[in-house]
Protein backbone atom coordinates (compact mmCIF):
# COMPACT_ATOMS: atom_id res chain seq x y z
CA UNK A 1 0.00 0.00 0.00
CA UNK A 2 1.59 3.51 -0.66
CA UNK A 3 3.02 5.81 1.83
CA UNK A 4 0.64 8.93 2.00
CA UNK A 5 2.09 11.69 0.42
CA UNK A 6 4.25 13.60 2.94
CA UNK A 7 4.03 17.09 0.95
CA UNK A 8 0.63 17.31 1.18
CA UNK A 9 0.71 17.24 5.33
CA UNK A 10 0.23 20.11 7.60
CA UNK A 11 0.87 20.03 11.24
CA UNK A 12 -2.33 20.12 12.84
CA UNK A 13 -3.92 17.61 10.30
CA UNK A 14 -5.68 15.21 12.16
CA UNK A 15 -4.91 11.94 10.16
CA UNK A 16 -6.69 9.33 12.04
CA UNK A 17 -9.89 8.91 13.98
CA UNK A 18 -11.35 5.80 16.42
CA UNK A 19 -13.05 4.43 19.35
CA UNK A 20 -11.58 1.47 21.19
CA UNK A 21 -14.32 0.01 23.06
CA UNK A 22 -12.97 -2.37 25.64
CA UNK A 23 -14.61 -5.39 27.36
CA UNK A 24 -12.87 -7.38 30.04
CA UNK A 25 -12.73 -9.79 27.26
CA UNK A 26 -10.28 -7.93 25.70
CA UNK A 27 -8.08 -8.40 28.82
CA UNK A 28 -8.08 -11.72 28.58
CA UNK A 29 -7.04 -11.57 25.14
CA UNK A 30 -4.27 -9.71 25.65
CA UNK A 31 -3.14 -10.88 28.81
CA UNK A 32 -2.92 -14.51 26.74
CA UNK A 33 -1.38 -12.58 23.54
CA UNK A 34 1.72 -10.63 25.80
CA UNK A 35 1.89 -13.05 28.91
CA UNK A 36 1.15 -10.25 31.22
CA UNK A 37 -1.36 -12.16 33.61
CA UNK A 38 -0.92 -9.49 36.49
CA UNK A 39 -4.12 -10.41 38.50
CA UNK A 40 -5.05 -6.39 38.27
CA UNK A 41 -6.28 -6.84 34.71
CA UNK A 42 -9.03 -9.51 35.26
CA UNK A 43 -9.62 -9.84 39.24
CA UNK A 44 -11.84 -7.10 41.03
CA UNK A 45 -10.73 -8.71 44.23
CA UNK A 46 -6.95 -8.46 43.36
CA UNK A 47 -7.41 -5.00 42.08
CA UNK A 48 -9.36 -3.40 45.21
CA UNK A 49 -6.98 -5.51 47.65
CA UNK A 50 -4.10 -3.51 46.40
CA UNK A 51 -6.33 -0.28 46.53
CA UNK A 52 -7.12 0.45 43.01
CA UNK A 53 -10.30 1.66 41.66
CA UNK A 54 -11.33 -1.73 39.57
CA UNK A 55 -9.78 -3.74 36.92
CA UNK A 56 -7.51 -1.73 34.59
CA UNK A 57 -6.60 -2.65 31.20
CA UNK A 58 -2.80 -3.30 30.86
CA UNK A 59 -0.99 0.08 30.12
CA UNK A 60 0.49 -1.93 27.29
CA UNK A 61 -2.82 -2.61 25.61
CA UNK A 62 -3.73 0.49 25.30
CA UNK A 63 -0.52 1.70 23.90
CA UNK A 64 -0.59 -1.07 21.76
CA UNK A 65 -4.27 -0.43 20.27
CA UNK A 66 -3.71 3.45 20.34
CA UNK A 67 -0.98 3.09 17.64
CA UNK A 68 -3.12 1.02 15.22
CA UNK A 69 -5.12 4.30 13.69
CA UNK A 70 -1.66 5.35 12.39
CA UNK A 71 -0.46 2.31 11.00
CA UNK A 72 -3.54 2.48 9.60
CA UNK A 73 -2.90 5.39 7.76
CA UNK A 74 0.25 5.00 6.95
CA UNK A 75 -0.40 1.47 5.01
CA UNK A 76 2.50 -0.20 6.30
CA UNK A 77 3.47 -1.11 10.17
CA UNK A 78 6.87 -1.20 8.77
CA UNK A 79 6.93 2.58 8.14
CA UNK A 80 6.52 3.32 11.95
CA UNK A 81 9.93 3.94 13.35
CA UNK A 82 9.65 5.06 16.52
CA UNK A 83 6.78 5.37 19.19
CA UNK A 84 6.85 6.21 22.96
CA UNK A 85 4.09 7.16 25.47
CA UNK A 86 3.91 8.12 29.37
CA UNK A 87 1.70 6.19 31.26
CA UNK A 88 -0.41 9.06 32.90
CA UNK A 89 -4.23 7.69 33.77
CA UNK A 90 -5.44 3.48 34.31
CA UNK A 91 -7.95 2.84 31.90
CA UNK A 92 -10.86 1.15 34.70
CA UNK A 93 -12.72 -1.37 32.65
CA UNK A 94 -16.10 -2.05 34.11
CA UNK A 95 -17.14 -5.64 33.96
CA UNK A 96 -20.65 -5.24 32.83
CA UNK A 97 -20.06 -2.08 29.92
CA UNK A 98 -16.63 -1.80 29.80
CA UNK A 99 -14.68 1.20 28.96
CA UNK A 100 -14.45 3.34 25.46
CA UNK A 101 -10.91 4.56 24.93
CA UNK A 102 -11.06 7.25 22.09
CA UNK A 103 -8.00 7.82 19.69
CA UNK A 104 -6.93 11.11 18.15
CA UNK A 105 -4.13 11.24 15.55
CA UNK A 106 -2.69 14.67 14.68
CA UNK A 107 0.35 15.49 12.69
CA UNK A 108 2.75 17.18 15.64
CA UNK A 109 5.87 17.79 13.46
CA UNK A 110 7.43 17.58 9.73
CA UNK A 111 10.78 16.50 9.56
CA UNK A 112 11.47 17.18 5.79
CA UNK A 113 14.71 16.28 5.88
CA UNK A 114 14.25 12.81 6.56
CA UNK A 115 10.37 12.30 5.02
CA UNK A 116 9.53 11.62 8.77
CA UNK A 117 6.10 12.51 9.79
CA UNK A 118 5.68 12.82 13.73
CA UNK A 119 2.06 11.66 14.96
CA UNK A 120 1.02 13.03 17.98
CA UNK A 121 -1.78 10.66 20.11
CA UNK A 122 -4.85 12.43 22.11
CA UNK A 123 -6.04 9.40 23.88
CA UNK A 124 -8.90 9.72 25.91
CA UNK A 125 -11.70 8.02 28.20
CA UNK A 126 -14.34 10.55 28.27
CA UNK A 127 -12.63 13.62 28.85
CA UNK A 128 -9.91 12.03 30.65
CA UNK A 129 -5.85 11.47 29.02
CA UNK A 130 -4.97 8.51 29.69
CA UNK A 131 -1.79 8.74 27.72
CA UNK A 132 0.69 11.54 27.32
CA UNK A 133 3.60 11.98 25.23
CA UNK A 134 2.27 9.65 22.69
CA UNK A 135 4.14 10.04 19.98
CA UNK A 136 4.43 8.00 16.45
CA UNK A 137 7.10 9.02 14.44
CA UNK A 138 6.45 7.37 10.59
CA UNK A 139 8.91 7.19 7.95
CA UNK A 140 7.15 8.54 4.91
CA UNK A 141 10.26 8.64 2.47
CA UNK B 1 14.07 -2.16 50.64
CA UNK B 2 15.01 1.00 48.23
CA UNK B 3 16.07 -0.04 45.02
CA UNK B 4 19.75 -0.30 44.53
CA UNK B 5 21.38 2.41 42.70
CA UNK B 6 24.47 0.15 42.03
CA UNK B 7 22.24 -0.94 39.41
CA UNK B 8 23.09 1.66 37.15
CA UNK B 9 25.03 0.73 34.29
CA UNK B 10 24.14 -2.84 34.69
CA UNK B 11 24.25 -5.27 31.78
CA UNK B 12 22.66 -8.53 31.96
CA UNK B 13 23.54 -11.85 30.09
CA UNK B 14 21.71 -11.30 26.58
CA UNK B 15 18.35 -13.52 27.59
CA UNK B 16 17.51 -17.32 25.46
CA UNK B 17 16.75 -16.50 21.63
CA UNK B 18 12.56 -15.84 20.92
CA UNK B 19 11.40 -17.63 18.22
CA UNK B 20 8.60 -15.59 16.13
CA UNK B 21 5.80 -17.82 15.14
CA UNK B 22 2.81 -17.00 12.83
CA UNK B 23 0.18 -17.52 15.03
CA UNK B 24 1.71 -15.59 17.79
CA UNK B 25 1.81 -12.76 15.66
CA UNK B 26 -1.49 -12.76 14.57
CA UNK B 27 -3.01 -13.71 18.23
CA UNK B 28 -1.20 -10.80 19.55
CA UNK B 29 -2.34 -8.44 16.16
CA UNK B 30 -5.59 -9.24 17.50
CA UNK B 31 -5.48 -8.79 20.40
CA UNK B 32 -4.49 -5.00 20.10
CA UNK B 33 -7.04 -4.84 17.64
CA UNK B 34 -4.45 -4.77 14.12
CA UNK B 35 -6.28 -4.93 11.46
CA UNK B 36 -3.80 -4.27 8.59
CA UNK B 37 -3.63 -7.94 6.53
CA UNK B 38 -0.10 -6.93 6.87
CA UNK B 39 -0.04 -8.08 10.32
CA UNK B 40 -2.58 -10.66 9.91
CA UNK B 41 -2.12 -12.31 6.04
CA UNK B 42 1.31 -13.82 5.03
CA UNK B 43 0.39 -13.04 1.31
CA UNK B 44 -0.26 -9.56 1.99
CA UNK B 45 2.72 -9.16 3.86
CA UNK B 46 5.17 -10.89 1.33
CA UNK B 47 3.65 -8.21 -1.03
CA UNK B 48 4.43 -5.68 0.78
CA UNK B 49 8.19 -7.26 0.44
CA UNK B 50 8.33 -9.20 4.24
CA UNK B 51 9.04 -12.65 4.31
CA UNK B 52 5.28 -13.36 6.92
CA UNK B 53 3.44 -11.49 8.73
CA UNK B 54 4.49 -8.50 10.47
CA UNK B 55 4.09 -7.72 14.17
CA UNK B 56 2.62 -4.92 15.39
CA UNK B 57 4.79 -1.90 16.97
CA UNK B 58 4.09 -2.74 20.71
CA UNK B 59 4.77 -6.23 19.77
CA UNK B 60 8.53 -6.34 21.22
CA UNK B 61 7.49 -5.98 24.64
CA UNK B 62 6.69 -9.96 24.72
CA UNK B 63 10.95 -10.04 24.41
CA UNK B 64 11.60 -7.32 26.17
CA UNK B 65 9.36 -8.74 29.67
CA UNK B 66 11.95 -11.07 29.53
CA UNK B 67 14.54 -9.24 30.65
CA UNK B 68 12.46 -7.12 32.68
CA UNK B 69 11.82 -10.36 34.48
CA UNK B 70 15.49 -10.93 34.69
CA UNK B 71 16.02 -7.56 36.03
CA UNK B 72 13.42 -8.15 38.33
CA UNK B 73 14.89 -11.63 39.37
CA UNK B 74 18.22 -9.78 40.06
CA UNK B 75 19.51 -10.78 43.87
CA UNK B 76 20.53 -7.25 44.71
CA UNK B 77 18.41 -5.31 42.60
CA UNK B 78 15.69 -4.52 45.78
CA UNK B 79 12.95 -4.00 43.17
CA UNK B 80 9.25 -5.03 44.80
CA UNK B 81 7.49 -5.96 41.63
CA UNK B 82 4.43 -5.75 43.88
CA UNK B 83 5.37 -1.76 44.06
CA UNK B 84 6.27 -1.60 40.13
CA UNK B 85 4.49 0.74 38.31
CA UNK B 86 4.57 1.40 34.24
CA UNK B 87 5.82 4.72 33.85
CA UNK B 88 6.64 4.95 29.88
CA UNK B 89 7.49 3.33 27.13
CA UNK B 90 9.60 3.54 23.87
CA UNK B 91 10.31 1.82 20.86
CA UNK B 92 13.01 3.02 18.24
CA UNK B 93 12.88 0.43 15.40
CA UNK B 94 15.13 -0.33 12.61
CA UNK B 95 12.57 -2.64 11.22
CA UNK B 96 9.61 -4.12 12.23
CA UNK B 97 9.43 -7.90 13.75
CA UNK B 98 8.43 -10.68 11.19
CA UNK B 99 7.31 -13.84 11.85
CA UNK B 100 10.16 -16.19 11.94
CA UNK B 101 12.58 -13.65 13.60
CA UNK B 102 14.87 -15.24 15.87
CA UNK B 103 15.24 -12.15 18.71
CA UNK B 104 17.55 -12.16 21.70
CA UNK B 105 17.50 -9.01 23.99
CA UNK B 106 19.96 -7.59 25.94
CA UNK B 107 19.01 -5.31 28.94
CA UNK B 108 21.21 -2.26 30.61
CA UNK B 109 20.12 -0.41 33.24
CA UNK B 110 20.16 3.01 32.16
CA UNK B 111 19.71 5.16 35.19
CA UNK B 112 18.19 4.84 38.51
CA UNK B 113 17.16 7.84 40.11
CA UNK B 114 15.45 8.38 43.21
CA UNK B 115 12.07 10.91 43.70
CA UNK B 116 10.81 11.14 47.13
CA UNK B 117 10.29 7.95 48.19
CA UNK B 118 10.03 6.63 44.50
CA UNK B 119 12.50 5.40 42.73
CA UNK B 120 12.69 5.79 38.72
CA UNK B 121 14.47 2.72 36.90
CA UNK B 122 14.94 3.34 33.40
CA UNK B 123 15.73 -0.28 31.45
CA UNK B 124 17.13 -0.19 27.71
CA UNK B 125 16.97 -3.96 25.89
CA UNK B 126 18.49 -3.58 22.79
CA UNK B 127 16.80 -6.20 20.24
CA UNK B 128 18.46 -8.23 17.63
CA UNK B 129 17.76 -10.93 15.25
CA UNK B 130 19.82 -14.12 14.15
CA UNK B 131 22.65 -11.84 11.90
CA UNK B 132 22.93 -10.09 15.48
CA UNK B 133 21.51 -7.08 13.82
CA UNK B 134 19.85 -4.30 14.98
CA UNK B 135 15.67 -4.65 15.04
CA UNK B 136 14.70 -2.60 17.97
CA UNK B 137 15.35 -0.92 20.95
CA UNK B 138 13.04 -0.72 24.06
CA UNK B 139 12.88 2.11 26.52
CA UNK B 140 11.03 0.76 30.18
CA UNK B 141 10.69 3.40 32.47
CA UNK B 142 9.71 1.59 35.64
CA UNK B 143 8.56 3.42 38.63
CA UNK B 144 8.86 1.86 41.99
CA UNK B 145 6.87 3.22 44.91
CA UNK B 146 8.40 3.67 47.91
CA UNK B 147 7.00 2.47 51.34
CA UNK B 148 3.52 4.16 52.35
Amino acid sequence: MPAPDFASLAVGDIVAEQSFPLTRDSLVRYAGASGDFNPIHYRDDVAHAVGLPGVLAHGMLTMGFAVQPVVDWAGDPGRVVDYQVRFTRPVVVDPAIGAVVSVIAKVGQLDEAETVARIDLTVKVGEETVLGKAQVRVALG
Amino acid sequence: MPVNPELQGRVLPPTEPYLVGREKVREFARAVFATNPINLDPEAARAAGYDDVVAPPTFPIVVQELTLAQLLAEPDAGIDFSRVVHGDQRFSYSRPVVAGDLLTATLTVSSVKTLGAHSIVVAESVIVDADGAHVVTALSQLVVRGED
